[in-house]
């Protein structure tokens, strides 16, 4: 096979490629808005997926997500593109059941690279349970990979981002940074240590995390992607009428993920991201490299939480049972629900009790 | 005062060629950036190798000088 290096082709990779915040809400807002008496989730509150009760048992969830390679290896591009897919579904409490392969390739590129994509990202399917069914491909000259995905969940027991409570604790089940320790591999200034956690985190489905969490009450649920935490937060707290409290002390970060940033290895998705929170921030004394890190655009990251704080410890320990391979942290509480005036409070620390 | 043209060039392009630059040893240093992003990304960088560094808008973009 022909030794290329995928990150390459493309100026932004991974969920840092995804268009800002404040230009995706402007767009949408002049869509025509659709109803419909099954429709449990819609475009309105910025969720994960589309959720659509088919019975009173049974919802489908559809979601899709696609982008240009984070990483050089093809195989590895496949599995991360298509881990952060199936995400979606897991964000929603659900279960993948089918998926369709979009795919985006140069001609000129050898096809051996694209089988390898395809590969990888056909592991993961499988690895999630679910069938792996077709899909449609177009030539392009920047690669491009992702998934649809079909799942299925309870309607009763639908994830959604918004509904938190006063009290609740936020629990993250991946380490932040892969936005950053991406451009830092891109740079060439990653150490080895660094490229293989943030590979790690992004190549571990969200199946156990949301499996664990089932066994518990769960108030509001979102994987934490492209905005980065605060961004994640922000859509929390806007839907749920919240004020959050995040203690960066507590959080875990990729190894390496805060030298890179107080370089100024930072991916342009990160500004974005501290723009669109600004009116709802109110960053206290943190210094501005956990700002930095915060913001972070992740790509294929983890399940955030909101759980009644008398359950958190519990599932903290379930999730360290589960062995998720990656590390899980508390990142904050709710301290109020129901306000007019939501806002996001960054802290050193946050006592939960 | 040595000149980089990181203009037009994406993340983390501008870094990389600040890195050069720092590297050979010849200071000051103006960078020249599009982006407001790359200039602060460009400040930190030289901000955290001890270096101080000042922005000023241009018609085209940011230049900051490290000294």
């Amino acid at each position: 096979m022909e030794k290329i290096r995928l990150t390459q082709f493309a100026k932004h990779g991974g969920c840092a490629a995804k268009i800002g915040p404040d230009t995706l809400s402007k767009v949408l807002g002049r869509l025509p808005k659709f109803s419909d008496q099954d429709l449990i989730v819609g475009f309105e509150t910025s969720d994960d997926a589309a959720v659509y009760r088919i019975t009173d048992e049974i919802a489908a969830i559809q979601t899709l997500d696609f982008f240009t390679p984070v990483v050089d290896d093809p195989y590895t591009f496949g599995q991360v593109a298509a881990t952060n897919a199936l995400s979606d579904v897991y964000a929603m409490g659900g279960e993948p059941k089918i998926a369709l392969n979009i795919v985006c390739f140069p001609e000129n590129v050898d096809p051996d690279v694209l089988g390898e994509i395809l590969r990888g990202g056909a592991d993961k399917v499988r690895e999630a349970g679910a069938v792996l069914v077709g899909g449609h491909s177009i030539q392009d000259d920047v690669p491009k990979y992702g998934l649809s995905v079909m799942g299925l969940v309870h309607p009763d027991r639908v994830y959604k981002n918004y509904g938190c409570r006063a009290g609740d604790v936020l629990i993250l089940t991946k380490q932040l940074g892969s936005g950053i320790v991406n451009t830092a591999v891109k740079a060439q200034m990653a150490s080895e240590a660094a490229e293989r956690e943030a590979i790690r985190v992004m190549t571990s489905l969200n199946r156990k995390a949301k499996e664990t969490a089932q066994k518990f009450t769960v108030h509001a649920c979102t994987d934490v992607t492209g905005f980065g935490l605060l961004g994640h937060c922000s859509e929390i707290a806007s839907a749920s009428g919240a004020v959050i409290e995040i203690g960066a002390g507590d959080i875990a970060f990729m190894e390496g993920a805060k030298e890179y940033a107080e370089m100024g290895l930072i991916p342009g998705g990160a500004y974005r991201n501290q723009r669109h929170v600004q009116n709802l921030l109110d960053p206290g004394t943190l210094e501005e490299v956990y700002v930095d890190l915060l913001s972070d655009p992740q790509t294929s990251g983890g399940l955030l939480f909101a759980v009644p704080a008398d359950e958190a410890e519990r599932m903290l320990e379930a999730l360290e049972r589960a062995d998720l391979g990656t590390k899980v942290s508390v990142v904050g509480k709710v301290k109020e629900s129901g306000t007019d005036h939501p806002r996001i409070c960054l802290r050193e620390k946050v006592s939960i009790r | 005062m040595r000149e980089v043209d990181a203009r037009g060039l994406s993340c983390p392009e501008p870094v990389m060629l600040t890195e050069d630059a720092l590297k050979s040893g010849e200071m000051p240093v103006r960078v020249l950036v599009s982006e407001p992003h790359q200039r602060m990304n460009v400040e930190k960088y030289a901000r955290d190798h001890g270096k101080k560094a000042s922005s000023t808008e241009t018609d085209d973009g940011f230049a900051v000088v490290i000294e």
